[in-house]
């Protein structure tokens, strides 16, 4: 098995464990654990890895502005800057919030998406052509994913408040506005899997991305496909005693844990993928989420053509003149020649000995 | 101050770079908004301890029943997971096969019928379904169309 197969398959197989594991659990009677104590330690990691991670990050030193971005910076007056160029290069405080919105919600980095590719041109002589084009899917599927992934966390929350605020009852049935079948389906949680398996399957198809990804790159999606078909399975076909599960969630969040008997097994497998989602989020690329707040070429001001940007940390500097210079390698500047000041001394003695 | 020698021989004073947090009150704010955001859960509930909903199952039509006979079409625990889908069961057989009756698994004949099976007995919507709907945020759809037994008798008062 060649070294890629083997990263695809080894997050496979952790996650499948993960299943397995959480299943032989609760068969063995472990639902305390599974529905109480491995939620809350899941959550304390989740909070301390991140805030870690964000004091880590706010540690570095950024003293420059970097613009890597693709509209004019502003400069002489008479140089035009469209709308555009002044959300990508940003000069003013509310412009840099507009990109950091703009990057936030809609992802318009990743809207510049391009491919490029080797396609057939007999009529060339070396039979082919490298072309650029702007490629949309691999932002569609990105955007969807997340935010099929934002409604159904927030459509969560009805199982954590009681009474359900109004906002969240009724993006319930906007997401369920299709009507279709009993218990109604909700779009996004399709959406979810489907999305998913997109960014997975455009990993494992394309050879050049199978190349660069690893098994933390397979990993997290298996997970998140995982619960995805967890809570699908569990919501149209093993159905679970949804009361219940809604007073093991209200315990936990009362700080009342309760554990209350009759839930099947395919809640706490749930539970327990999106437990360890949380864990594994402060180790794993899931950070470019608190990441993208962090990011000096989206959060700075590009202004550095309008305002002149000392280094603070910049030391004081011993300058040297050139007299001292001269002093130190008199000796090495005069053998190699060199127009000097002051002659060396050494010369009046060398010739006194000829 | 210890001179500080690089390669080249020349001195300058080492570069000090203190480890602090930079922008330390723009991270603070982000990092509270992310703790208050992700853990609006347990601040709306904060000392609230919420009690299990009670669907009231004395009506009428219960209590009239022989102590023994006092279930519901099938047992508890599968009408708390899966009276939705067997609600969509009883309709399609209704409406796709024509047939209006129904044996559940102890072998008992009932009626296919939201209004006049399940809503015979629950006559009480708003202290039974809607109990636990309300407690988990679903609102069925079906009252549109069907009536419960309070439109019922209702309506033929009216008439
Ligand atoms: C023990 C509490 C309980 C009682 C009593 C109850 N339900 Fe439900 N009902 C639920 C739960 C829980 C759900 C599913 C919530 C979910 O899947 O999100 C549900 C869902 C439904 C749905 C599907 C709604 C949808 O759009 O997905 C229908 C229809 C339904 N109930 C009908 C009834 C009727 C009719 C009654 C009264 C005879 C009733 N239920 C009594 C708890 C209850
Ligand atoms: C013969 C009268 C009768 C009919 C018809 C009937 N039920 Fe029941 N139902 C009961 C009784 C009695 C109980 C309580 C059973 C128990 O506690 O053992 C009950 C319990 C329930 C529960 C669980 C309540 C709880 O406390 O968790 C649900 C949900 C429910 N019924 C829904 C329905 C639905 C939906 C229908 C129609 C498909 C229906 N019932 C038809 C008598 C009936
Ligand atoms: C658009 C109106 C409409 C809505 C909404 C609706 N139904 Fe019906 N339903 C009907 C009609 C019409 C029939 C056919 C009645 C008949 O032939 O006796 C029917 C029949 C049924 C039957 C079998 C016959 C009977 O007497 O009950 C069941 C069970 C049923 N529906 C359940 C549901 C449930 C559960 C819901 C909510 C999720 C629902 N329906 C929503 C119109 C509707
Ligand atoms: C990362 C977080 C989570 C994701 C992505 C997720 C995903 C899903 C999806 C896609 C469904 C299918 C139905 C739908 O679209 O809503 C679902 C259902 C469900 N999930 Fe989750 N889930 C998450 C966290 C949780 C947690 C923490 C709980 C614990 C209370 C939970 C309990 C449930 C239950 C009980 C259902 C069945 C809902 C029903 O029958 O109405 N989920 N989940």
């Amino acid at each position: 098995m060649d070294f890629f197969k083997r990263n695809i398959l080894a997050a496979l197989i952790a996650v499948l464990g993960l299943i397995a594991v959480a299943y032989v659990g609760v068969k063995g009677n472990l639902q305390l654990l599974f529905g109480v104590v491995i939620p809350y330690m899941a959550l304390l990691i989740f909070f301390e890895g991140i805030i870690y991670r964000v004091i880590k990050w706010a540690r570095s030193p950024v003293p420059f502005r970097i613009p890597t971005t693709a509209g004019q910076q502003e400069s002489l007056p008479w140089l035009k800057r469209t709308l555009a160029d002044k959300l990508d290069n940003p000069s003013t405080f509310p412009f840099t919030l507009g990109r950091m919105a703009l990057e936030v919600l809609a992802f318009r980095s990743l809207f510049r998406n391009t491919r490029s590719e080797l396609i057939e041109a007999p009529q060339r002589p070396e039979g082919a052509k490298l072309v650029h084009w702007s490629y949309k899917w691999l932002w569609l599927g990105a955007i969807a994913f997340h935010y099929a992934f934002l409604v159904i966390v927030i459509r969560h929350l009805r199982f954590f408040t009681e009474p359900v605020p109004h906002f969240i009852s009724l993006l319930g049935e906007v997401d369920g506005f299709v009507q279709f079948f009993i218990p109604t389906v909700y779009v996004s949680g399709v959406v979810l899997v489907l999305a998913g398996l997109y960014l997975l399957g455009r990993r494992i198809t394309n050879p050049n991305l199978r190349y660069i990804s690893l098994a933390s790159d397979y990993f997290p999606l298996f997970l998140i496909i995982g619960i995805g078909t967890t809570g699908i399975l569990m919501r149209y076909v093993y159905r679970v005693d949804i009361q219940a599960v809604k007073q093991l969630a209200l315990g936990l969040v009362t700080l009342h844990p309760v554990v209350p008997a009759g839930i099947g097994a395919i809640f706490y497998v749930h539970l327990f993928l999106v437990c360890v989602l949380l864990a594994y989020f402060p180790f794993s690329k899931l950070l470019h989420a608190p990441g993208l707040f962090m990011s000096p070429t989206r959060n700075m001001t590009s202004n550095n053509r309008k305002v002149l940007h000392v280094n603070p940390w910049n030391y004081p500097v011993k300058f040297h003149t050139y007299m001292e210079l001269e002093d130190r390698y008199r000796e090495a500047m005069y053998e190699a020649g060199l127009p000097l000041e002051i002659e060396p001394e050494t010369m009046e003695t060398e010739g006194e000995e000829e | 101050m210890a001179d500080y020698k690089n390669e080249f021989g020349w001195f300058a004073e080492k570069p000090k770079v203190e480890k602090k947090i930079y922008d330390r009150n723009k991270v603070a704010i982000g990092i509270v908004v992310f703790l208050v955001i992700f853990t609006i859960a347990f601040w709306k509930n904060l000392g609230k301890a919420v009690p299990p909903p009670k669907p009231a199952l004395e009506t009428a039509a219960i209590i009239k029943l022989p102590e023994k006979e006092r279930t519901c079409v099938e047992d508890v625990e599968f009408m708390r997971q899966r009276h939705m889908r067997l609600l969509v069961d009883w309709r399609e057989q209704v409406i796709r096969d024509g047939e209006r009756y129904w044996t559940n698994s102890k072998g008992e004949k009932y009626l296919a019928s939201l209004s006049n099976t399940c809503m015979e007995c629950h006559t009480n919507k708003t202290q039974f379904c809607d109990q636990c709907h309300n407690y988990v945020a679903v609102v069925p759809n079906c009252w549109g169309c069907h009536l419960t037994k309070e439109e019922q008798v209702a309506k033929a008062e009216a008439k």
